[in-house]
């Protein structure tokens, strides 16, 4: 049976770095893609914006994830497409992995697992709507799928339901392609996309945006002819008497994205309810030995540099020689949407990095680290919302995290500053 | 006085514009690109687009595109109409340009991916 030090799983952005990680390790590595190609979801993200922080450019997703396909493939790394893993066994410290590809049933022994597979799209069947299925209605990332590379035209007037970035990137791109985009219905009271997103997809072309209001219904036999949109209360509950019916043959659902668990769940891995993804310590590894998890499969990004970077980190401490599964947790105030890490592990550590998003939008706050009742680190943060992740590296003065040690990170709101 | 998100990069900052008589006064900007990003927003706001072009090569219908810089917002809909004419029939790598100078504006169409040269062996 062939052997590998790394198995990477998923071919995207964080995929690609992991496996360019371990390599730079001098370590044996071999990735798996189940699409034909490598590159992952930034194959059809046309847009630019990407890389800003890595390359100081402004890239389109092709642009971004060709660069590091092309040093994926100048350092020999093993790899396969059109591969699905069928079956992980752990064996005395190592993990047999089966899997199907052009080649047929093939069988590696690996000693770390990488896991990089990416987020999917929350469905119809996850948010409430009534009525019948016609076609016409489509997840963001499916719409992107058909027009960005297949080349084909979906429809000709469009509801849009949900403003994360995708959602707002979709209509700005279906207006490009001739169709009228009628407007982005929020049912939140605060948009989900990126601010930047809203002015230059949907102001800059005159595409209305609705708070507070949800799709409740959609008509039409084969293909759909209108939705009912109503307005919602604070609980996101409809409001009596505020429908309104919109007629459309097309409705985008941009309603959230959730790291892809299917692996991670079949090896018992825990799973943290707020990121809806699984747990790590500060080295990217799992609750299980030498199981790394990066990208978008760890939590959902907002910016593919910091995919890149956790595939980086991950896929260089796949090759560490010592490694152990004792952790600490961290005692999270509830003003955090998620902070990952979610745990430290029990190590001789100066300093480690973390990512977290606020729950709500916070003019000013700060963010306090407690080791035991004492307060080591305080950092002022202004304007935080839910869609900007915030990336903090905290420095341990102790040197090092012990079992016993008490963990506490902190967001404070300052109330008086508007 | 006006308010305005820089869109130049991620952190999309909120931006407060006064104008006076010679002098536009920018405040709330991260670093210097946001001023100049108020100035030409107020003066001429200028955006650069990303599109697809057609291929003649089944396997791989359409290609990604970008305009090599930006042009006057008001021109958006003038430049894809050009761009949906192009319609590509040999084996397009990133960094080709399509279309030079389209409609006098000083912008190029640049293909932004190699799908082509790693899918089509001829
Ligand atoms: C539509 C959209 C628009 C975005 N826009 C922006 C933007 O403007 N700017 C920005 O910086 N970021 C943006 N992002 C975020 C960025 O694209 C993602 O953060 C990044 O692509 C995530 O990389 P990844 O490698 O974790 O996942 P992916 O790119 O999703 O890659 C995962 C890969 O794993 C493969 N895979 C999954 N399961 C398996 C399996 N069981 N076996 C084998 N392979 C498997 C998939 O086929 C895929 O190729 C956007 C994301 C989306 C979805
Ligand atoms: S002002 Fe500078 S930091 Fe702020 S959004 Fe614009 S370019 Fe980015």
């Amino acid at each position: 049976m062939k052997q590998y030090d790394t198995l990477v799983i998923g071919g995207g952005p964080a995929g690609l770095a992991a496996a360019i990680g371990a390599k730079k390790e001098n370590g044996e590595v071999l990735l798996l893609e189940r699409e034909q190609r490598l590159g992952g979801i930034l194959k059809q993200c046309i847009h630019d914006g990407f890389g800003l922080i890595q390359f100081k450019e402004r890239l389109s997703g092709p642009e971004y994830v060709e660069r590091f396909i092309q040093e994926f493939l100048s350092l020999n790394i093993d790899y396969e497409t059109l591969a699905f893993v069928i079956k992980i066994d752990k064996k005395e410290g190592f993990y047999h992995v089966s899997y199907v590809s052009k080649k047929g049933v093939c069988e590696v022994t690996v000693r770390s697992l990488i896991i990089a597979t990416g987020c999917r799209e929350r469905t119809a069947k996850q948010i409430q709507i009534h009525g019948t299925r016609p076609s016409g209605v489509f997840t963001a990332g499916c719409a992107q799928h058909f027009v960005n590379l297949l080349g084909e035209k979906i429809g000709n007037k469009c509801v849009i339901l949900g403003s994360g970035d995708i959602g707002l990137i979709m209509a700005r791109r279906l207006t490009l392609e001739g169709m009228k985009v009628l407007g982005v219905y929020e049912a939140k009271a605060t948009p989900s996309g990126l601010t930047r997103n809203l002015v230059q997809c949907l102001e800059d072309y005159q595409i209305p945006l609705y708070l507070s209001h949800t799709v409740t219904r959609v008509f039409g036999e084969e293909r759909l002819n209108a939705v009912e949109i109503m307005q919602v209360d604070e609980k996101m509950r409809p409001i009596e008497g505020t429908q309104e019916i919109v007629e459309c043959d097309t409705l985008i659902l941009s309603v959230g994205l959730i790291p892809e668990n299917e692996i991670t769940e079949s090896l018992g891995i825990a799973l943290d309810l707020k990121t809806k993804g699984p747990y790590v310590d500060d080295y990217f590894m799992s609750s299980l030995e030498n199981v790394y998890i990066c990208g978008n499969a760890l939590h959902v990004n907002d910016l593919v540099d910091y995919v890149s970077e956790s595939g980086l980190i991950a896929g260089k401490n796949s090759m560490r020689q010592h490694v152990s599964t004792q952790s600490v947790s961290i005692d999270l105030s509830d003003d955090f949407l998620y902070l990952v890490p979610q745990r430290v592990s029990v190590h001789d550590v100066q300093e480690s990095m973390f990512y977290f998003r606020a729950k709500k939008e916070m003019k000013a706050a700060d963010l306090l680290v407690k080791v035991n009742g004492k307060e080591i680190m305080k950092r002022r943060y202004k304007n935080l919302k839910p869609p900007e992740m915030e990336k903090i590296k905290v420095k341990w003065e102790m040197g090092k995290i012990s079992e016993n040690d008490h963990i506490e990170i902190e967001l404070k709101e300052d109330l008086c500053v508007k | 006085m006006r308010e305005m998100t820089c869109i130049v990069c991620p952190n999309g900052c909120h931006l407060t514009v006064n104008e006076t008589n010679d002098e536009i006064l920018v405040k709330g900007n991260l670093c210097p690109r946001g001023k100049d990003f108020a100035i030409q927003e107020i003066h001429h706001p200028m955006r650069t687009i990303t599109s697809t072009v057609k291929t003649v090569y089944k396997e791989v219908p359409t290609i990604p595109i970008k305009v090599s810089k930006e042009f006057p917002k008001e021109r958006i809909f003038d430049v894809m109409n050009q761009i949906n004419h192009i319609q590509v029939d040999y084996v397009a790598q990133q960094g080709d340009v399509l279309m030079e100078n389209v409609l006098g504006l000083g912008i190029n169409i640049v293909v932004t991916s190699n799908i082509l040269k790693e899918t089509i062996h001829e």
